[in-house]
């Protein structure tokens, strides 16, 4: 009996840890899922922004809570139209992606999010920031795709980034559209790590070079 | 039994999963609600996000005793602790918001800042070296703004109905004497230093803080540069010189060291321009400097600026009393500049600002009286002529000591407070056409001791009270000087303020050493402004008020020299300012407009009586037009100044009535002068160019138009003669080029 007792009392507490494993799962999927469909509305993407944030607070060592916090918090500042507010969203990301740095060095997607950060802070004055932000934007990019050349990623921000660069600038679809295309084709083999590690941005790419046709 | 604890425990944990609804209302402190405020069950994934009526509402399976946390960006975050019981809770926030600097009123009554980081600033950095009639000279961007003269015989900033020396230059806190090079009689110097070599600058027009003192007009204070983005090495080619330097960032990006060197030579200029001096020995500048900084571990900066620069110029003028005669003036100049400074964060709030100056300052000028022939004439009778024959050499060296203690209270309220120390010594030869000599040596000690606090009473509302008190050898008395500046930001963001502040300043050098007893000359500032900023907008308008009191008088002593003889001077001046900055309106054209209104009087020196100075127009007004043309990588930039006549004054010694008089007194034609200048980046937009090009051709009084600065006089008063500029017209022509040695890779193998 007492041997019942303690596969009952190990059962009890292997479902409540599953289930704690399970929850966080499950809440990271349903926040991730959402995020696709806020891209409209950026009071969306504040109310995923912080749901990331309390989840990665509660478990603490999730970085991809953070990651994902911080990832709401950059698009936002790019829907943000009061461009006085943007340095205070980006520096807010910038906490959060550190604290995923943290828990995972050296990662190619955190290296993303430091680039977007960076061109966050440019684009409320580009003509005075690029000195500064332009070549940390890209110095993350590049760092990005070393530390993960299979990742789409850096180089759907290289490609978005050379876009919108007027053509005197080097910019314009002429030298966007190999990037992009590259991005695209390694879309095509990504196979995210679990399905809550990052898997977004091939209907950007693919939207970027139908712009560019 | 056993199974019946087994059930209990399986209910119990489902128990815990009934849930607990917690609603609420999130308002400011003003009542107004906030949209966007995160609302959390501590530690767990409860929680919600307030909609833009300040509404939450979530649902949660915890029980008992836990803490409700809200937060958003600029405000105070919350917490309370509540008891969950199965029964809805109902919660009602009140967010206190932050004091920030982005929210935050900003105190701005008399000073413009120029920088790229500074909320407030009016111009950025690139906007002093691509103002055409600056030529590249830090000051003389600033004369494109309000309350500075467009004074063009002699260097300096002349401010409100001020004099040059009335405004001091800072760099990283310290004094720098010797800013601009060596006088010249009739031609403004330019100042010694490099524009690129500094980040912000700060240019008061009055009210300034407690942190400077010892200018009764203006301060402007220079902050160099931190770190360099990069590697690079520079050069330079122009009509009037070569230079190159080489910037070097550490691998760690912790540490950079930098050299230069520029030589400018004026002969090339010489062949392009008309001068109306006969220049025998060719403007020629040495100039070296090297800095390093080094980041510390604990985010702070030390920086070291070293600077020298040897030069030589002379130059004859038609001699104004005689018909044949001319005078020649010729100068040799000696000058070095040392700065370091530590900034540094001493935790719990502390920083601390500090640093040491050494300077010394060589000048040996030769004054000659000569004939057709460019031969020496020493003549004795009349006995005026003689003295056109004289040396002077001066030797100066200057230290200075510097600790400023900050602490950061709550939201942005600071507190500020320190010391300096400065020393001078300064020794003058002049030695007289039969070779008799007067030396004369004028050393100071002065020591002071400030504070200030930055008061931030909410974000629309916030004042800088400071006070300094100043102990010069020179005086031998303590001055105290208050200090104060309100600003309130109203509801549509636009602001206005108040300053008000005592300022003190010892007699000049050149009317030293005396035997009369002085004091300190005074100025008593008031200042109201009003001010509207936009990203693409700038608006102010500014009024303010000037009582000069106990200003130096002088009269010439035993040995014709003449010297500061008491504190029976005044004067005050008063005005209004605007400036409009708009970079909106017209595609791709940024333009500023300024205007100043001066009405001054003053007696100081040797005038007989309170006059309207030589170095004070009613009117002053300056237009900067800049349009940067992206497909063709050329920028256009245009600049307009305009300033009614200025009076003119011949002021002599009557015998008969023993005392100064005005023998004669005018007016100078109005000023104008248009200067065009061209910036062309071939490389801009390439991306990793391995050479990027700056062409630069710029014209200065491009309509040639007649320029009258003042009048001197002959000796009779008979004669004037119009100080005017050296050339009508004068064109630069130059390549900057800087080799950037790209760190991509050494930033990625860092991350790595």
């Amino acid at each position: 009996m007492k041997k019942f007792m303690l596969i009952i009392v190990v059962i009890f507490l292997a479902t409540n840890s599953f289930a704690q494993s399970d929850k966080y799962i499950a809440a990271m999927k349903s926040n991730i899922a959402a995020i696709d469909t806020s891209y409209k509305n950026p009071a969306n993407l504040l109310t995923l922004a912080n749901n990331f944030e309390r989840i990665a607070t509660a478990e603490k060592n999730q970085w991809l809570a953070y990651y994902y916090a911080a990832l709401c918090q950059v698009n936002y500042t790019y829907m943000e139209q009061d461009k006085s507010k943007v340095d205070a969203i980006a520096d807010k990301a910038t906490a959060l992606i550190n604290k995923a740095d943290s828990l995972q060095p050296n990662n190619s997607e955190i290296s993303c999010i430091k680039s977007m950060i960076a061109s966050a802070h440019m684009m409320v004055n580009p003509m005075q920031r690029y000195m500064e932000y332009g070549p940390e934007s890209a110095s993350n990019i590049e760092a990005a795709m070393q530390q993960d050349p299979t990742n789409p990623r850096p180089e759907l921000l290289k490609g978005e980034g050379l876009k919108y660069t007027p053509e005197q600038f080097g910019g314009g679809c002429a030298t966007a559209k190999p990037v992009l295309q590259s991005s695209l084709d390694k879309f095509n083999n990504f196979k995210p790590a679990s399905e809550i590690h990052p898997n977004w941005g091939k209907h950007r790419v693919e939207k970027l070079l139908g712009e560019c046709k | 039994m056993k199974r019946v604890l087994v059930l209990v425990m399986l209910l119990s944990s489902l128990g815990s999963k009934a849930q607990t609804r917690i609603s609420g209302k999130i308002l400011d402190t003003k009542g107004k609600p906030l949209g966007g405020v995160s609302i959390t069950l501590k530690n767990t994934y409860d929680g919600s996000t307030t909609d833009s009526l300040g509404n939450f509402s979530f649902t949660t399976t915890e029980k008992g005793k836990q803490v409700v946390e809200a937060s958003i960006i600029g405000y105070r975050p919350f917490e309370e602790e509540v008891s969950l019981t199965s029964s809805a809770l109902t919660l009602s926030i009140s967010l206190k918001e932050l004091v920030t600097e982005l929210k935050a009123v900003v105190i701005s009554a008399g000073a413009f800042v120029a920088s790229d980081k500074n909320k407030g600033a009016v111009l950025n950095a690139i906007d002093i070296v691509t103002t055409p009639s600056a030529n590249g000279d830090v000051t003389s961007a600033f004369k494109t703004l309000p309350g500075t003269q467009q004074v063009g015989e002699s260097e300096g900033l002349f401010v409100r109905g001020g004099s040059a020396t009335e405004s001091k230059i800072y760099m990283d806190g310290n004094l720098v004497n010797n800013f601009f090079y060596s006088s010249t009689p009739g031609i403004a110097t330019r100042g010694r230093f490099n524009p690129f070599l500094f980040k912000g600058t700060v240019f008061s027009s009055g009210g300034y803080s407690a942190l400077y003192g010892q200018a009764l007009s203006s301060a402007l204070i220079l902050e160099s540069k931190d770190l360099p983005d990069r590697t690079e090495a520079d050069l330079a080619i122009s009509v009037i010189g070569l230079g190159g330097g080489i910037q070097h960032l550490a691998k760690n990006k912790k540490s950079s060291w930098g050299i230069s060197y520029n030589y400018t030579n004026l002969w090339l200029a010489f062949k392009f321009n008309k001068y109306k001096q006969d220049f025998y020995e060719i403007p020629a500048y040495h100039q070296g400097d090297a800095n390093f900084r080094i980041k510390t571990k604990t985010g702070g900066i030390i920086k070291y600026y070293g600077y020298i620069s040897a030069n030589k110029t002379g130059f004859r003028n038609p001699d104004i009393d005689s018909a044949v005669l001319k005078d020649a003036f010729a100068i040799e100049n000696l000058n070095t500049y040392q700065n370091i400074n530590w900034k540094d964060n001493l935790g719990n709030g502390w920083r601390i600002i500090t640093g040491i100056s050494y300077s010394t300052n060589k000048d040996d000028i030769l004054n000659e009286l000569e004939d057709a022939n460019n031969q020496k004439q020493v003549i004795t009778n009349p006995s005026f002529y003689a003295f056109k024959n004289f040396t002077l050499n001066n030797r100066a060296q200057y230290a200075q000591a510097r600790v400023v203690l900050e602490k950061k209270m709550n939201g942005l309220n600071t507190l500020r407070f320190g010391s300096d120390y400065f020393y001078s010594n300064e020794r003058s030869t002049y030695t007289l056409y039969d070779g008799s000599k007067f030396s004369e040596t004028v050393k100071d000690n002065m020591e002071s001791v400030f504070a200030e606090a930055d008061i931030y009473l909410t974000n629309s509302l916030a004042a800088k009270v400071g006070s300094r008190l100043e102990h010069s050898d020179v005086i031998s008395k303590w001055n105290i000087a208050p200090r104060l500046s309100v600003a309130y930001k109203f509801a549509d963001n636009s602001q206005a303020s108040f300053a008000y502040g005592l300022f003190y300043q010892n007699p000049e050098r050149k009317y030293l050493p005396t035997t009369a007893s002085l004091d300190y000359s005074r100025a008593a500032h008031y200042i109201l402004q009003y001010q509207k900023l936009s990203s693409q907008h700038t608006f102010r308008i500014e009024a303010f008020y000037k009582k000069y009191s106990d200003l130096y008088k002088t009269s010439v002593n035993i040995t014709g020299r003449e010297t500061a003889v008491n504190n029976n001077g005044f004067g005050d001046a008063k005005g209004v300012e605007i400036f409009w900055r708009d970079k909106k309106t017209f595609k791709n054209v940024d333009y500023w407009i300024s205007y100043s209104y001066l009405d001054t009087k003053r007696d100081f020196l040797n005038y007989p009586q309170a006059i309207t100075p030589s170095f004070a127009a009613n009117h002053t007004a300056a237009l900067v037009v800049k349009k940067f043309v992206l497909p063709w990588k050329t920028g256009f930039n245009l600049s307009y100044n305009f300033a009614t006549g200025r009076p003119y004054y011949r002021i002599a010694y009557d015998n008969t009535q023993s005392k100064y008089v005005i023998s004669d007194a005018g007016k100078t034609i109005n000023y104008n002068s248009m200067s065009f200048s061209i910036n062309y980046l071939p490389n801009l937009g390439k991306t990793n160019p391995k050479v990027f090009t700056v062409w630069v051709l710029g014209i200065n009084n491009v309509l040639g138009q007649n320029q009258v600065f003042n009048y001197n006089y002959s000796n009779d008063g008979n004669r004037k003669v119009a100080i005017t500029p050296p050339s009508k017209r004068f064109i630069f022509i130059g390549c900057f080029l800087s080799f950037g040695i790209d760190r991509t890779q050494d930033a990625i193998n860092n991350n790595l």
